[in-house]
């Protein structure tokens, strides 16, 4: 198998390298995401390609230094577009034994560990129960291991300001921000400018920060000198041109939402509880008041559907989200959503199951609940979101499609697409097509009685009639209707109607969508790799490095989980096999069977971590050389 | 809450559909529904502003009986679909309509919430004392003994009091009445409507089929001067057929006992006088019950607030003002940006 940068691969001694995978880890109170943000934020002001996967604990405050408490935050950067947080570290920087007993066995051979010797104290192996100093038994002779007293370090940069200890040692995350910002070249610059704003109001802690950073960046400046270190520069990668920022998957599909209430010049009712890992969602959008969005905080998941859907029957665009537990208590309302035909977005941001499952970690086996999870015959529409970037875009859709087709939608993320940056284009807002509302307008009295049942000939969609609109009185609810009228019915072959209807109107949803297309390769071949969701970093990465082997294998991405673009049978049959990796047991697999009777290879992984891109090689090499023996 | 005048001048037969109306002969809610019909009028709404917004059951039916705009929901979730509805247009009356079991049972949390948030709805609770629609089965207000179908040796769990559960969740205005209090029921429905926040109405609903008679102690003609008491704020408790009874507080407790006025030196200023906008009194009047007490009915609670909806679009607003016309491109562009050419 030939090795790539992907598939592992250490850092030269010196100089110019392709891609870079840092991980930074330390106890939860150490600041470990924020110095993963902040290196992020340097990597993009500097052109770089990035991909960043931040790997929380589940704890909120973890008893100090154990295992269980250890935050880390991994970035893989380079010269190119980088489509994963990268499989395994070359770089680890280690603010504490526990950081490094967790996170040791993810890195090959060579790979360089950063650690901060002031933790390695017999108190601290304790509490991480590790019985010898690793740092002394020789478990680490296979590594590169740079030994720093980095919180003796920083208590010296900062002693100046008059700091407890503890205090003190707050800044040791930017003295060893300091030195990576040092060791990869990368400029200080708009780190400093970042602390000045932060705490613009405690000049103290200002100060004693910025003195640590630079503390960080001179002991790389004076070791380099003293041959103990070495420097590496990451060139810039050639990304498309235009204006750049980097975005989490919570950011850009917060502001996918806002655009698209500002695109539809309707405003938008945001209703959510809290639940991890869906949350940023719902602070980003109470931020956000400006661009005509109400948040609601509500009760539990059920109020906030059902809020969500009472704003929606009154004229706005109405918005739930949650992740999987949360979603299942909101079915009941999405089927009278589905029964009453108005419109509603639902963002699932998936994360471990069943039940509280993991919390933290990332799954995508929340499938069958979205495409199937309902009681009666009760088709939605669903959308997966592919990559941070991509929420934005399939915000906007998910609402283009409930109002044009005044139906609910669900939008497929997960935790690891909500809280992992890439570098992001900047979308023109005014190029993006606006989203027509088809309000029914006021009729005068003595006009006919206003039938809420009329439908629109091509797409099936129901009328949206706003309360407060004189002359369009009318009832709706769940029980079944009228085909004709609106008004309840129990016939039963208006029953058999109208769930025709309700079929017919998403099914030809797949008329108005993007036909799907194959994301990277050939349009036939001998092997198709699809995939759905947050899969699409790994896959990506893993068939361009199988077909720069000379492999004859593609890339197949779905958006459209319900219904699936119209050609995608066709497609999917002009390959000899397929392959359907997926972090589930095989959902997607099913649904695919289900439409087209396909026979197709399950790639699962449920242990809450992203695809490696090498598991994907390596099934990729394993069904081509399965093929070839046949 | 939003009085309009409308051009012309409407009547009951506005407000009436055209829908046949599907209760048992002689249920209560047939009483309640023309009392609406009648009253809305009189209070001079529009239909295009008024909504109603029900759950599940067969008090739930009542939208489609009202010629509004109207949204029979799922069972309990009412107040928290009537919340989005405010969200959304806090320009529009609405009312929920809701069932013991409906409001107390399955979605005893909205309610709470929507009480608690003081969201300006309208919320009558059809107290019937039984689950009507699914035939039968006792509720959370049945009285302990009731028996049902799920309950065929009587039910052994203590009933919630709507009244005291609403005042617990912070209700601003608590008032009840009867299905078949024609007279008062329209000050009711007025005074709801008009209360800013939310207001909540417990009515005594008679199911002739699955709990006949539950409520006859104080609502059969030949008991109920005797049995119930209406409170009017600013005025003594004062009931019964001869109006000489009256609720005094015993002296030295904060318990109240039945006096007779003209009886063992007991005059009118004895008597305890209503106050609406004490809370503690509210609590007191709601517990009282026959036989040893009346029932007490009227608006038993009022002491408005901001509403909920009104104070969400007050920080909206202030902020829209300081941040002016959004540009969406300079949103996104704020923070760190860097261009590739
Ligand atoms: C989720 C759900 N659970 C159960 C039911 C069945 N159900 C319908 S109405 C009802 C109880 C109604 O009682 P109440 O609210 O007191 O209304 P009433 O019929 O007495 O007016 C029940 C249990 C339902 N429709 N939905
Ligand atoms: S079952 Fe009872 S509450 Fe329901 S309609 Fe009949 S009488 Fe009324
Ligand atoms: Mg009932």
């Amino acid at each position: 198998m030939q090795t790539d940068s992907e598939t592992g691969k250490n850092l030269p001694t010196t100089g110019d390298v392709e891609s870079v995978v840092i991980r930074f880890a330390g106890d939860s109170g150490d600041g470990i995401q924020l110095l993963g943000a902040q290196f992020t934020t340097s990597t993009a002001l500097a052109g770089s390609g990035l991909s960043t996967f931040p790997d929380f604990p589940a704890e909120i405050r973890a008893p100090l230094g154990t295992t269980f408490g250890v935050s880390a935050y991994q970035i893989k950067f380079g010269a190119r577009k980088i489509f994963t947080s990268g499989d395994q570290p070359d770089v680890l920087v280690a603010l504490n034994p526990a950081a490094l007993k967790v996170n040791v066995g993810l890195l090959l051979e060579g790979s360089l560990i950063v650690v901060d010797t002031g933790t390695f104290v017999e108190r601290n192996f304790k509490k991480a129960h590790i019985e010898a100093d690793p740092l002394e038994d020789g478990s680490l002779a296979k590594f590169q291991v740079l030994k720093i007293d980095i919180s003796r370090l920083t208590m010296e940069a900062v002693k100046e300001f008059g700091l407890g200890n503890k205090d003190a040692l707050r800044s040791k995350n930017l003295w060893a921000l300091g030195l990576m910002l040092w060791m990869f070249d990368h400029d200080r610059a708009p780190i400093i400018e970042w602390l000045n704003r932060k705490f613009a109001k405690n000049e103290n802690i200002r100060d004693a920060n910025i003195a640590a950073l630079n503390a960080g960046h001179a002991f790389g400046e004076t070791s380099e000198l003293s041959g103990d270190m070495r420097r590496y520069t990451v060139g810039a990668a050639s990304l498309e041109p235009g204006l750049y920022r980097t975005v989490t998957g919570a950011q850009a599909l917060s502001w996918g939402l806002a655009a698209a209430g500002q695109l539809a010049k309707t405003p938008l009712v945001f209703c959510s509880y809290p639940i991890t890992p869906a949350s940023p969602i719902l602070h980003l959008l109470a931020q956000m008041k400006e661009f005509d969005i109400v948040t609601f905080q509500a009760e539990d998941e059920i109020a906030a559907v059902c809020a969500a859907l009472g704003a929606s029957y009154a004229g706005s665009i109405g918005v739930t989200s949650s992740s999987g537990p949360g979603i299942a208590l909101k079915g009941e309302a999405m089927g009278l959503a589905i029964s009453t035909e108005l419109p509603l977005v639902i963002v699932n941001s998936q994360r471990g199951g069943p039940s509280t499952g993991l919390p933290t970690k990332t799954e995508q086996s929340d499938l069958y609940q979205a495409v199937y999870g309902r009681n009666g015959d009760a088709p939605m529409p669903v959308l997966a979101t592919r990559s941070p970037g991509d929420c934005f875009f399939i915000a906007v859709e998910a609402v283009r499609l409930a109002i044009k087709y005044m139906t609910p939608v669900m939008i497929l993320t997960d935790g690891y697409i909500g809280n992992a940056a890439e570098p992001w284009k900047l979308p023109d807002f005014n190029a993006l097509d606006p989203i027509a509302v088809p309000h029914v307008a006021a009729r005068p009295s003595g006009a006919e009685p206003f039938n809420p049942s009329v439908r629109d000939p091509e797409t099936l969609a129901r009328v949206w009639a706003k309360p407060g609109t004189k002359g369009l009185e009318h009832r709706i609810g769940g029980i079944e209707k009228s085909h004709e009228t609106g008004h309840i019915s129990y016939d039963p072959a208006n029953h058999q109607k109208m769930t025709q209807v309700r079929r017919d109107k998403i099914a030809g949803i797949a008329k108005d969508i993007p036909p799907q297309e194959v994301d990277f390769g050939e349009e036939s071949g001998r092997l198709a790799v699809i995939g759905w969701g947050s899969t699409y970093g790994p896959i990506a990465r893993a068939v361009r490095i199988a077909r720069s082997e000379g492999h004859d294998v593609s890339h197949i991405h779905l958006t459209y989980i319900n219904p699936f673009p119209e050609n995608l049978g066709e497609l999917l049959s002009r390959f000899d096999r397929i392959l359907v990796p997926e972090m589930n047991m095989g959902q997607l697999i099913t649904v695919l069977r289900d439409h087209f009777l396909l026979q197709a290879i399950s790639l699962c992984k449920v242990s809450g971590q992203p695809f490696k891109i090498s598991e994907i090689i390596e099934a990729i090499h394993g069904q081509l050389s399965l093929q070839a023996a046949e | 809450m939003n009085v309009q005048t409308p051009a012309e001048k409407l009547t009951l037969k506005d407000f009436s559909t055209d829908q046949e109306v599907r209760w048992c002969p002689g249920c209560g809610d047939y009483a309640i529904l023309k009392c609406m019909q009648r009253t809305l009028p009189q209070m001079g709404v529009s239909r295009e502003n008024t909504v109603f917004v029900s759950g599940i059951g067969c008090a739930a039916r009542f939208p489609y009986y009202m010629e509004t705009y109207g949204f029979h929901t799922i069972h309990g979730r009412a107040p928290a679909i009537a919340t989005g509805v405010k969200l959304a247009n806090p320009e529009l009356d609405v009312w929920v309509v809701t069932g013991d079991g409906d409001a107390l049972s399955i979605g005893g949390n909205h309610l709470m919430h929507a009480l608690r948030r003081n969201v300006d709805l309208n919320i009558l609770l059809f107290n019937n004392e039984i689950y009507g629609l699914t035939k039968g089965q006792y509720s959370p207000t049945s009285h302990p003994g009731t028996r049902s179908p799920s309950t065929p040796y009587g039910s052994v769990d203590s009933p919630l009091n709507p009244c005291r559960f609403a005042l617990g969740s912070g209700a601003r205005f608590v008032a009840r009445t009867v299905d078949t209090a024609q007279k008062h029921m329209p000050e009711i429905f007025t005074r709801a409507h008009a209360h800013q926040g939310a207001s909540f109405v417990e009515i005594f609903q008679n199911c002739i089929v699955y709990n006949d008679g539950v409520f006859s102690d104080f609502t059969d003609k030949p008991v109920a001067a005797d049995a119930q008491l209406l409170a009017v704020h600013g005025e003594p408790l004062i009931f019964g057929k001869e109006k000489n009874k009256g609720l005094r507080l015993k002296p030295g407790t904060l318990a109240l006992e039945v006096v007779t006025i003209g009886e063992e030196g007991v005059s009118v200023e004895d008597i305890l006088v209503h106050d609406q906008t004490s809370e503690t009194m509210a609590f007191i009047l709601t517990k009282l019950s026959p036989p040893d007490f009346p029932m007490v009915l009227g608006v038993i609670y009022e002491d408005p607030a901001s509403s909920y909806e009104r104070d969400v679009y007050r920080q909206y607003e202030s902020v829209r003002k300081e941040r002016g016309t959004p540009d969406f491109n300079a949103f996104l562009a704020k923070g760190d940006t860097w261009r590739v050419s």
